[in-house]
């Protein structure tokens, strides 16, 4: 023991670090400072996790479009530990997303981004970007079908932007199209680019925290935050009612960032790492790409769109939302921190995590997408009828692409109306015009159907009159 | 060394002036001369062209007269990239020498989109575009008809000439 103290107060004297630490630890927080305050640490927390298991999985993920997957499937299914690895990183990636967004919500709620923070709420956005960024590019590493896909997909949405567009695009991919350097790109993004930058943005939003101090919570917030007075202020109200950040704050980040430990390698446990699709072969027309979770409501947002709408949507909505995010400070830098004179606030989160709530919800029901993989009517009891017309309906109900959007008897897609009950809205005429003609989002068929083709598939509509 | 009290020609304010520029100026170059390669070397591949290249799809007699059916574009240009750079194209015999050819990327996000033989319909499984046999929009969100690739005829084989992803 007395031997670790003297190396102890060896390299005290020669580096100095016992004072920065000190200086960090204690530095003093206001009175107030509760459950809202463990978001950024447990953010940070789950971030260092990534960290620790992505540096364990790039030992055996082979970041070349020929192994990558081989090297997965390895990972996953053979690789000791593998499993809750890859887990842990996966569910990793969901609880970076969740906590980053919680925290930028609390941050938003309480104004804690007004003078003098401005700056710890830019480093932050920064650091929202880098983490958006970093989920898209660790879902492209998952390079299998939806991987590839995403690729695809992302290059496309870049294309739309004026001018820069294609550029955008071919940068993405690494040239004009999907190759071996759009998943070497995106290994370089991930692993070395970002985590660096967010290294320097945590470092930046930490250093801010020390230099202007935690933001008191709004109930103990002058009425107006006055640029003039509030440094002095809040000098005061540290000397005043101020504790020291450890342990008197810090045992809450401690306890809500080990829950959230814990609930990362529970699940790992349980759950798994997201099961990988097929091969990535984007020759392989027999796909239905999806992105994951986080990602799944603008997946829904751009299916449900109005034609009209979509161009602006997919080139301004990314930008205002930025541009928005970066001038907030500024525009609304001063002022009341309360609550209740900031109601639009409480609004404004409501209707976002409601918004993305209900889209993600329709993302995962897609009543858009065809359903390719719909069981024929042909076989089961819902075509069990006399008439040889209709049995003849039921098939080509199937085949001729019906029911991928129209559901029969519950059986089949939900992108157009059920047709078990069509006779109550359409009388015959009005049925046969509607499949030739089309209407809506159908397309006519009347080029598609024979006479006979037409009778049947008319018959077996017809058939529970 | 002279004491810091005296001041000397050596720490007089242009001086200081003059290297404190001398130093920011050649610390900007050194990174310039780091970055610049670094940078350009990173961004040349969005640059690139598709090169010119008509890929060997297989004989012609494997195809039917006015079947629509899925081909497989390999890339042996690029051997390292495993699948990765193929591509899949819908293709149709028209006539005896004669086809057209079909990017299989939906034009709204680039999803590959499937052939429905018996409604004679092109279906995208992301967001439900539907094209018809031409490649025209019937329904749904794509904005332009789908992609065509040139065709031709060499030998008894069809190739297709690959083209850069279709993009907005």
């Amino acid at each position: 023991m007395r031997v670790l103290s003297r190396i102890g107060r060896w390299l005290d004297d020669r580096s100095g670090w016992g004072d920065a630490l000190r200086r960090f630890a204690r530095h003093p927080v206001p009175e107030g400072t509760d459950w809202r305050y463990v978001l950024g640490s447990a953010t940070l927390v789950a971030f260092l996790a990534q960290v620790v298991t992505g540096i364990a999985l790039s030992t055996v993920y082979v970041p070349s479009t020929a192994s990558a997957y081989e090297s997965l499937q390895t990972i996953t299914h053979h690789a000791s530990w593998g499993r809750l690895v890859r887990g842990m990183h996966d569910v990793g990636a969901s609880a970076m997303m969740i906590l980053i967004g919680a925290h930028l919500a609390r941050t938003y709620l309480t104004a804690s981004y007004k003078y003098p923070r401005e700056l710890s709420w830019l480093s932050g956005v920064m650091l929202l970007l880098c983490v958006v960024l970093m989920a898209f590019s660790g879902q492209l590493l998952r390079w299998d079908q939806d991987g590839v896909w995403s690729a695809v997909v992302a290059a496309e949405q870049l294309s739309r932007m004026p001018v820069v567009g294609r550029s955008l695009a071919h940068l993405l991919l690494g040239g004009p199209s999907v190759g071996a350097s759009t998943l070497s790109r995106s290994f370089a993004v991930h692993v070395f680019l970002i985590p660096g930058l967010i290294f320097i943005g945590v470092a930046l939003h930490i250093a801010l925290v020390i230099r202007n101090g935690i933001s008191e919570p709004p109930e103990h917030s002058p009425p107006r935050v006055d640029p003039r007075t509030y440094r002095a202020w809040y000098r005061d109200l540290l000397a005043r009612a101020g504790h020291p950040f450890w342990p008197d704050a810090a045992w809450r980040d401690a306890v809500f960032a080990f829950l959230v430990v814990v609930a990362i390698v529970g699940l790992a446990l349980t759950l798994g790492p997201h099961a990988l699709g097929k091969p990535p072969d984007p020759s392989n027309v027999d796909a239905s790409p999806r992105p994951d979770w986080y990602f799944l409501w603008y997946f829904a947002l751009l299916a449900m769109l109005p034609k009209s709408l979509e161009q602006p949507v997919i080139v301004l909505a990314p930008l205002i939302g930025a541009i928005a995010l970066v001038l907030l400070p500024f525009v609304g830098g001063t002022g009341s921190r309360h609550l209740r004179q900031r109601p639009w606030a409480l609004a404004i989160v409501a209707l976002a995590v409601g918004t993305i709530g209900w889209f993600t919800y329709e993302g995962y029901r897609a009543p858009w997408s065809p359903r390719f993989a719909a069981e024929p009517l042909a076989g089961t009891s819902l075509a069990s009828t006399t008439s040889s017309a209709a049995r003849v309906g039921a098939a080509l109900f199937h085949d001729k692409g019906c029911e991928f959007c129209h559901s029969y008897g519950g059986i089949g897609g939900i992108r157009g109306p059920d047709l078990t009950h069509v006779t109550q809205r359409l009388n015959h005429p009005q049925l046969i015009s509607r499949i030739l003609g089309g209407g809506g989002n159908m397309p006519p068929f009347a080029t598609r159907l024979s006479d006979d083709e037409l009778r049947a598939i008319v018959a077996f509509l017809e058939m529970k009159r | 060394m002279h004491s810091p009290d005296t001041p000397s020609a050596t720490d007089s304010p242009s001086r200081r002036r003059f290297l404190a520029r001398v130093s920011a100026t050649l610390g900007a170059l050194a990174a310039a001369l780091v970055a610049v390669p670094a940078i350009e070397f990173v961004i040349a591949p969005a640059r690139r062209r598709m090169p010119n290249e008509w890929r060997r799809v297989g004989p012609v007699s494997r195809f039917r007269l006015g079947e629509t059916v899925a081909v497989r574009l390999d890339d042996a240009t690029r051997p390292w990239s495993g699948d990765a750079s193929r591509v899949a194209a819908w293709v149709r015999r028209t006539g005896p020498e004669s086809f057209v050819a079909f990017s299989a990327n939906c034009t709204h996000l680039g999803c590959p989109v499937r052939w429905v033989a018996d409604a004679k319909l092109f279906l995208c499984p992301c967001h439900g575009g539907v094209y018809d046999a031409s490649g025209l929009v019937q329904a749904g969100p794509p904005p332009r008809p789908l992609a065509r690739y040139d065709v031709t005829t060499e030998g008894g084989d069809l190739l297709i000439r690959v083209a850069s992803l279709p993009l907005a």
